[in-house]
């Protein structure tokens, strides 16, 4: 019976491409290096990490393709296709035709000039009824909404690679890229699917998302500092980046030859009512009961640094003292959707090699591990909702 | 007591609660009655000024105003309303504590232009506008709430802060597949033992100016403007595009067993769901139908039932040239020589392409004509299009025996998805 079916799921592919790097060993080498790569002038006051500069040809062939994409659009088809890389289907239509996807997606990339000029215009007592109309008519080009689409991140893979079992689009900032890793696994574990492709993709280098962020005084401002040492008044510098997972059961990869990069035990999420003080701390205590963790596992956290979270999560990694924890934030900025992918990505790499990376934090709290680890825990805290944790386990 | 598990060994999924708002009006009855009477919901948009637009008329939800004039505002409303029905039809859990999770179909949520003017207001005429010059006054709190309010979660956030929902909400974009992919999570979630419940809902609010350009640039919209009502005609040989507009429908699902235990009244049964995406095209299907048939051959191999049992179908219809026909094709690929037997009948004619809500809003439609054996029929049917001999049910809602039927939608970017309702357990 497919529904009492139990099966182990293996992470077979990882692509990634960030401010880093892109692929596994470049990011490797910068986790080991230590290396950061920020930028805090192009968007002053705002500090973001910026996308290395990549030759999208490499995973996305056809120019038309690449123009009827926005940034976080070719981000993304190039990180699936990294993924897909790694897992080995490339280009096999038979496993592609029936390999599920979930993609978490923010979207909307608007066109800048445009919505200037419109305001501008309005402003200047220059708009008639019927001004916005006919400026949206003739301003807009037409295939920008596809750009624009959460959904067209998935159907561009579809396109560009293939993937075609089956497409759902996660949207709602870090939640949704921890619902979409916690799906994917549900139904490779009771058996409703056997491989999927997982990830989510990020364009930090955007005035119109830093606007909403602002909003709520959410974005780091000035001058760079490691998530641990941004203070009460901290925040998140906005990361560039794309991470997919190809996950599958284990019988399906041994089935194909497939070799694990690390199983993926566990994930599960919950919604902490944040109105009450100390309640992400609870939420995320609750789901680290409910993870299989041991007490010697290493932690990969996608804190954003953002307050009053940041303080709360730390609080629940304070109950976990002796534990090394790593947070992606200061290393790739926060890439929103992709973030918990991220943390889940690195944990499997981490695990594929045999060792943690070194900490990043001259405040101290991440401290050293010498043994190999045979567990990451990785956590996702959204910067206003959302808690999510995973259990990524070494494969012997 | 019956089987409470499927072919497949599976708990079987049932709906116990419905909700539903379309431009017909609020609530099952009212839709129902309007719908199987032909009315149409299209009018002439009055919620801003259309002059200079190819298109100036949707299935506008009018009579719901919202606090703010703002699409997630709107479809918020439009949610609410809809899920209020649909749980207090269920009787479950206690107001405010709903014994499940949230999968909420819904459009992206984006920044609007009146929060956009009034930035550029703020910064006045005697400065450039730009999106550095509105940064410098996004901080500081005084617009704090228009981060809560333009977060992509922030719909399923609501939502699950009124109905009490457990776990984390998931909001799904499928485009116009999206309402039956929150049903198909929920189904799914109850078929893996996770929970006995889920509140699946689905809505969207599209009528205004940017979303109806941005259909319009891509020339998916019908411009028969003179008279609205007349404008969406699905697999008319005159079609000449879809009719925007706004709705949202709410389903409570629940295991059988659970709604078995606590006395449900048990309003129908989602036997299976399909999906399958497409490669070729981010707006068109491959010409050869293949992920079209796949997917309704997916839902049927899902819901353990062969072509032949299938007596309806709900189809996704949205009156533009190129979906009719490879609907056309894809139906009659699977049903063979039946497809011009089985009646197949198009909600959008009347009520327009709700898009993120239509797959919802259209399940419930179909879950009530398995409850009234009474098929609703394709309005505006004046002139058939040959390369497409399906039986619309033209023009008159039809009683019929129907024991299960089938809905489809298909949405850009290569989404399909079907799904097959039936009144009984198999």
């Amino acid at each position: 019976m497919p529904s009492s079916r139990k099966s182990e799921a293996w992470i077979t592919g990882i692509g990634i491409v960030s401010s880093l790097g892109e692929g596994l060993d470049a990011h490797w080498d910068a986790l080991q290096k230590g290396t950061i790569n920020v930028d805090e002038k192009t968007f002053a006051p705002y500090v973001v990490h910026p996308l290395i500069p990549v030759n999208f040809d490499q995973q996305i062939p056809k120019k038309g393709d690449q123009r009827q994409m926005e940034a976080w659009q070719r981000i993304g088809t190039y990180a699936a296709g990294l993924a897909l890389d790694t897992a080995g289907i490339k280009g096999k239509t038979d496993i592609l035709g029936r390999t599920d996807m979930i993609v978490a997606a923010g979207g909307g990339e608007r066109d800048l000039a445009v919505d200037s000029g419109i305001l501008n215009a309005k402003v200047q007592g220059n708009a008639a009824p019927n001004f916005l109309n006919e400026r949206l008519m003739s301003d807009l080009r037409p295939t920008l909404f596809l750009a624009q689409l959460s959904n067209l991140l998935a159907g561009n893979i579809s396109i560009v690679h293939g993937v075609t079992g089956s497409s759902r689009t996660f949207m709602g900032e870090e939640a949704a890229g921890i619902d979409a890793v916690r799906i994917a696994l549900a139904r490779i574990a009771s058996g409703q699917s056997d491989i999927a492709l997982v990830g989510a993709a990020h364009n930090g280098e955007r005035k119109d998302m830093l606007m909403l962020y602002e909003f709520g005084d959410f974005n780091l401002k000035e001058k760079f500092s490691p998530v641990w040492s941004r203070g009460p008044s901290g925040g998140f510098a906005l990361g560039s980046g794309g991470v997919f997972l190809v996950i599958e059961s284990k019988e399906h990869a041994v089935a194909r030859g497939a070799k694990p990069y690390a199983k993926l035990s566990h994930v599960s999420a919950d919604r902490a009512a944040r109105k009450t003080q100390g309640a992400t701390t609870e939420t995320l205590e609750s789901l680290w009961k409910a993870s299989g963790a041991r007490d010697d596992v290493a932690i990969i956290t996608g804190a954003t640094g953002a307050e009053p979270v940041t303080a709360e999560e730390r609080q629940f990694l304070e109950k976990h003292k002796a534990l090394p924890v790593r947070a992606t934030g200061t290393r790739f900025g926060h890439a929103m959707e992709a973030q918990f992918p991220l943390g889940v990505a690195l944990a499997a790499l981490a695990l594929s090699r045999g060792g943690l990376f070194p900490p990043a934090d001259p405040s101290g709290f991440e401290i050293a591990m010498t043994a190999a680890p045979t567990q990451i825990v990785v956590v996702g805290t959204g910067h206003w909702r959302g808690e999510g944790i995973a259990l990524v386990e070494a494969v012997n | 007591m019956g089987n409470m598990r499927d072919h497949a060994g599976r708990p079987i999924v049932v709906v116990t609660g419905m909700g539903i708002v379309t431009s017909l009006g609020a609530g099952k009855t009212e839709n129902w009655s309007k719908l199987t009477a032909g009315e149409s919901g299209i009018r002439a948009i009055t919620r801003f000024p259309t002059d200079g637009l190819r298109t100036t008329m949707a299935g506008a939800i009018d009579f719901l105003p919202a606090a703010r004039n703002s699409a997630p505002e709107f479809a918020d409303r439009f949610a609410d309303v809809a899920t209020e029905e649909a749980v207090a039809q269920s009787g479950i859990g206690s107001p405010g504590s709903f014994p499940g999770p949230l999968f909420l179909a819904v459009a992206p949520v984006e920044l609007d232009w009146p929060m956009r003017d009034e930035l550029a207001f703020t910064i006045g005429k005697d400065a450039a506008i730009d999106y550095d010059a509105m940064l410098k006054l996004c901080g500081g709190g005084k617009y704090k709430d228009m981060h809560r309010r333009f977060l992509f979660g922030s719909s399923a956030d609501q939502l699950a802060d009124k109905y009490g929902t457990k776990g984390s909400p998931i909001s799904i974009s499928t485009a116009c597949a999206s309402g039956v992919s929150a049903i198909q999570l929920g189904v799914e979630a109850i078929r893996r033992g996770e929970t006995d419940a889920a509140l699946c809902v689905a809505t969207d609010s599209s009528v205004n100016v940017e979303a109806l350009v941005r259909f319009s640039l891509l020339s998916a919209l019908s411009t028969q403007n003179e008279v609205p009502a007349k404008a969406s005609k699905p697999f008319s040989k005159n079609r000449d595009g879809f009719v925007l507009a706004e709705g949202a429908g709410t389903l409570v699902l629940e295991s059988l067993e659970a709604a078995t235990a606590r006395g449900a009244r048990v309003l129908g049964v989602i036997a299976g769901c399909g999906e399958l995406a497409d490669s070729f095209h981010r707006t068109r299907s491959s010409p050869d139908g293949k992920p079209i048939i796949g997917c309704v051959r997916n839902a049927l191999a899902d819901a353990g039932l062969a072509p032949e049992q299938i007596d309806y179908i709900n189809a996704h219809g949205t009156s533009t040239p190129e979906n009719d026909k490879m609907e056309y094709l894809g139906i009659s690929t699977v049903f063979g020589e039946r497809a011009k037997q089985i009646p197949v009948s198009s909600n959008k004619s009347m009520i327009g392409h709700t898009l993120s809500a239509a797959g919802a809003v259209e399940a419930i439609f179909s879950l009530l004509t398995l409850e009234h054996q009474r098929i609703p029929p394709t309005i505006n049917y004046d002139v058939p299009d040959p390369g497409i001999p399906f039986d619309v049910v033209p023009n008159k809602a039809r009683d019929a025996r129907v024991t299960a039927a089938m809905s489809n939608s298909f949405g850009f970017g290569g989404q399909n998805a079907s799904m097959i309702m039936t009144r009984e357990p198999a």
